[in-house]
């Protein structure tokens, strides 16, 4: 085919307007929602105390920085669907749950404990953590990689790991609910390990599935 | 240069809200500085240079399919040249060479005419014989024949709406399997 005939074919289809990708994203996160959570409500669900739980900043901690690291996740990826996008400027966000972070181990450290730090640090979840966070996390990330696959990311590899990291930070929200280890060293130490695990996994498939 | 790609701006940004002969004119207008870039990604990579036209196809159907991820408030030119280099990176790692393109090879370039000495492309065509009739034929309908969306509507005595459906998968089933090969 000559190119002047495939101009002509691309513009007799230029009535047909595919939707925006935060839309395409959102409806598969939303579809994708309710397979994580019969995950979660089968396997783990919200542990017994959380009434008074919620009353422990540490408890409500825990859903600023996984909350914080969804919603960082969800920009950047949109930003990177986008094929003139890079992280430049954009990276910081992801500082946001960090920082959160940082600033709730400071916060901890300043109280008096009745557990050493090394206890509150290993506590008595981890390997729950380990597993539920990225088991949970894979349909949101499936989900997430098909949003994206209908953007345009020139660099597949990282769009693939912020998809992994949004996922990770959706799944460790529900996660949160269910976990009695609300020590940020917990969290900074366990959590971190699941995310980055489902990161990797995430920029491994978006290196396959996210070229176009 | 700058002039040049305000026109592209304009010219996309009336093409998505519906005018398609302005995309038309934006898609004959951008096809020269591809081929250009494409010719120079090609030589630079010791690869034969009349072999652009394919890697021209390529990113305009990318070009096409993703034109939604075009934000309308941005300028058109680094937006189709990042899709242009993402494309040409592509086209040239899979015949066999790792090579670094520099955006700029697309800013600076000299539009190109198809000159003398360039191949007809023929992966598009190639691919093409794979699809599903029907579409095939809405397609060759359209690109060979030159018919209207209503003439090729009436040939196939199919419904206006249908072949448009027809031709969108068409477009987008054989950007898939280029992409694949």
């Amino acid at each position: 085919m000559q190119t002047d005939q495939l101009i002509r074919t691309l513009a007799a289809d230029n009535t047909h307007q595919a939707r925006p990708v935060g839309v395409v994203l959102a409806l598969a996160l939303l579809a994708a929602a309710p397979v994580s959570m019969a995950i979660f409500f089968a396997g783990l669900g919200v542990r017994p105390d959380v009434m008074t739980a919620m009353h422990n900043p540490f408890f409500d901690l825990k859903f600023a920085v996984t909350l914080a690291l969804a919603i960082s996740g969800i920009a950047l990826s949109l930003h990177l669907s986008r094929p003139e996008a890079s992280l430049r400027g954009w990276a910081w966000l992801l500082l946001i749950p960090a920082g959160l972070l940082v600033g709730g181990i400071a916060g901890e450290m300043m109280l008096p404990q009745r557990l050493p730090m090394m206890t509150r640090l290993v506590g008595s979840n981890s390997r729950v953590c380990l597993t539920a966070i990225p088991l949970i996390s894979l349909p949101l990330l499936a989900a997430a990689l098909l949003g994206l696959r209908h953007g345009a990311p020139t660099r597949p590899a990282v769009a693939g790991a912020i998809a992994g990291l949004l996922s990770a930070g959706l799944a460790a929200t529900l996660y949160a609910s269910h976990c009695t280890d609300d020590s940020p060293l917990f969290v900074a130490t366990w959590y971190t390990l699941a995310t980055s695990l489902v990161t990797a996994i995430g920029a491994l498939a978006g290196s396959r599935v996210l070229r176009f | 240069m700058r002039e040049r790609e305000d026109e592209w701006t304009g010219l996309m940004r009336s093409a998505i809200s519906g005018d398609s002969a302005a995309y038309h004119r934006l898609l004959k207008a951008v096809t020269p500085v591809l081929r250009a870039a494409a010719r120079r990604g090609l030589a630079r990579a010791g690869q034969p240079v009349d072999q652009s036209e394919d890697i021209v196809q390529d990113i305009l159907l990318a070009v096409h399919l993703k034109r939604h991820t075009w934000d309308a408030n941005a300028p058109f030119a680094p937006w189709l040249f990042a899709i242009a280099r993402n494309k040409l990176i592509d086209a040239l790692r899979r015949r066999g060479r790792r090579i670094f393109v520099n955006i700029d090879d697309f800013a600076e370039v000299i539009p190109s005419e198809p000159a003398a000495e360039t191949a007809p492309a023929g992966e598009v065509a190639a691919q093409l014989q794979t699809l599903p009739a029907r579409q095939r034929e809405v397609l060759q309908s359209i690109a060979v024949e030159a018919a209207s969306i209503k003439d090729t509507a009436a040939k196939f005595a199919m419904s206006e709406g249908a072949v448009r459906v027809a031709l969108h998968r068409a477009l987008a089933s054989l950007t898939a399997k280029l992409r694949e090969q």
